[in-house]
């Protein structure tokens, strides 16, 4: 019984740690500046939400709109992912044709590959397609299978289906167009979920795509938002800052509350991040 | 002449993704590494001169070499140390696991937003959160964020605090390993400390192996903390300045887009080396059979 215990306390006490400054975050959300300064407890003293509009209406533009953009971008990220990896996997894993098992080695190759060493090239293609300050360059790569590592995820779900499962489809006259979209895809829907909500996430926090071809504060996503505020100068809202970090913090503690297990199994089976 | 399939159709995004923008553009900063490119004018071949320079004659690189090279080296250890600890105390059969591994997991899943780097950089700036904690301990601390002794610390312990995931890993190779051995060591006389060193630790090594060679590489191309946290100068002194900060800083704050090109290169081959490295180093200490 007494280890037991022991490891309670310990468990407990790290993960108080862990939390803390994240609990600190969103108290202080709620505290005046100065407040912010001199106080460490969890509690805060006089409850104030002024710091929400405030932050909400702080930059030039509304935080609205980067809430928007942010969506926009990571709904389309999405979209792209499911639809191009999914074809990708499908084809490596379930068709035959000349070049699958090299096309799949270099698909697992380009997951080693970092973004560094394509960015400039990538940069000035998109600047000669007058792309740049357009949300494209950041969804139209979603569309092409660029995100190997989910390739590789699908394909290991989709080797796991029953292969009877296309003989008796393509018996009874099935394209493979349809043994893709009315068979393998509604089978592997807890794979789909996985990227579908690793994707939303990866592409909601990204900051360095926005980084590098936003410019516009019209465009901006969440992420560079918050940038805004510590860039204004020495005497940072940190309240306002803080409201509005908590609030680009939800749509990914959301999805962690409701798809927990998926996200935690995706990690142990793939090492995802 | 090849016949097409299906397979080559389905296969359709993926060829137009590989050669326009991974294939392509490589080749290309491959090409551009050995100009002078800059965005206005065309670029002006000038051999290896850039490489030369980065080398030779750059001292930024040199900084930037030495502060990636310390966060590599001190936080990928502290931070699988903790992600072992902690998984070994969970596999226990502790009531309330899912429970404290959603919890540690929390961080790494947020500690990739802006949001967090910003936290970070209040809690160790002047009169931030940790000065406050360590005053009730009758500690004046410094301003973490702003000395050049202490910047890369706090970076460090923000990658740290991101155990989460290599946690669940561990957690999840733990759980593989048989629980008879263990009943055998015991009934042996084996004690917990032998266990671990005769059991748990080489029966682990595939899975510790995977999570050293996946948390090396993106310590090597962190980039976020270190922008926001010094606001993308890489200040103070240089003291954060990550190589990735320094070939951005080249490419889209100077436009020397040959000079970074030829950074991004060297990364990518300094990347392989270490993996190339631990693969051959794997061989005498992985053991991939239970």
């Amino acid at each position: 019984m007494k280890p037991r215990l022991l490891a309670h306390a310990l468990l407990c006490a790290a993960s108080l740690v862990m939390l803390y400054p994240l609990l600190w975050m969103l108290a202080s959300s709620f505290r005046s500046n100065a407040d912010i300064f001199s106080s460490m407890s969890l509690i805060p003293a006089h409850p104030d939400p002024s710091a929400y509009p405030r932050g909400w209406h702080g930059l030039q533009v509304s935080f609205g709109k980067f809430f928007v953009n942010s969506l926009v971008i990571s709904v389309l990220a999405v979209v792209g992912n499911l639809l191009s990896c999914s074809l990708a996997a499908y084809a490596v894993s379930r068709l035959r044709f000349p070049g699958r098992d090299l096309c799949f080695a270099i698909m697992l190759g380009t997951m080693m590959i970092p973004y560094q060493v394509t960015l400039i090239p990538q940069y000035i293609l998109f600047l000669n397609l007058d792309w740049v300050n357009t949300i494209l360059p950041l969804v139209v790569p979603k569309f092409l299978a660029v995100d190997a590592f989910f390739i590789f995820l699908l394909t290991q779900f989709f080797r796991g289906i029953p292969r009877e499962l296309d003989e008796a489809a393509v018996m009874d006259g099935c394209t493979p167009w349809r043994i893709y979209w009315n068979i393998i895809l509604p089978l592997s829907l807890p794979a789909l979920g996985t990227t579908a909500v690793f994707t939303f996430i990866f592409t909601w926090d990204d900051f360095f795509g926005p980084l590098v071809y936003l410019t516009d504060v019209d465009n901006f996503t969440v992420q560079l938002g918050l940038r805004g505020f510590l860039d204004a100068g020495g005497t940072s809202d940190w309240g306002a800052m803080f409201a509005m970090a908590v609030l680009t913090l939800l749509p990914v503690l959301g999805f962690f509350l409701f798809f927990q297990r998926s996200l935690i199994q995706g990690i142990a089976t793939t090492g995802l991040k | 002449m090849l016949r097409l399939r299906a397979g080559h159709f389905f296969l359709l995004p993926w060829f137009v993704g590989f050669f326009g923008l991974t294939l392509g553009p490589a080749l290309a900063s491959l090409y551009l590494s050995f100009t002078n490119y800059d965005l206005l004018e065309a670029p002006g071949w000038v051999g290896l001169a850039n490489y030369v320079r980065i080398l030779t004659a750059d001292a930024k690189v040199v900084d930037s070499v030495r502060v990636t090279l310390l966060y590599v080296v001190l936080s990928v250890p502290f931070k699988l140390g903790f992600a072992l600890a902690i998984a070994m105390v969970l596999n226990r059969g502790i009531a309330g696991l899912s429970v404290y591994r959603a919890l540690f997991y929390l961080p790494s899943l947020l500690g990739a937003s802006v949001a967090i780097a910003t936290l970070w950089r209040q809690v160790f700036s002047g009169d931030g959160l940790l000065d406050r904690v360590l005053l009730v301990f009758g500690i004046h601390g410094p301003s973490f964020v702003s000395d050049p002794d202490y910047a890369i610390y706090t970076l460090v312990a923000l990658s740290v605090w991101q155990f989460g995931s290599p946690m669940i890993i561990f957690l999840a190779g733990l759980r593989q390993i048989p629980q008879d051995m263990y009943e055998a060591a015991s009934l042996d006389g084996a004690g917990a400390v032998t266990q671990f060193r005769r059991i748990t630790l080489p029966l682990l090594t595939p899975v510790l192996f995977f999570n050293i060679v996946v948390q090396t590489i993106d310590a090597f191309k962190a980039f976020t903390p270190a922008f926001i946290i010094s606001s993308g100068t890489g200040g103070p002194i240089n003291s954060t300045l990550f190589y990735t900060l320094y070939l951005y800083q080249e490419a889209f704050g100077y436009f020397r887009m040959g000079y970074a090109a030829a950074l991004a290169w060297l990364l990518v081959i300094a990347i392989v080396a270490v993996t190339a490295l631990a693969f051959l180093t794997a061989r005498r200490w992985v053991h991939y059979e239970a």
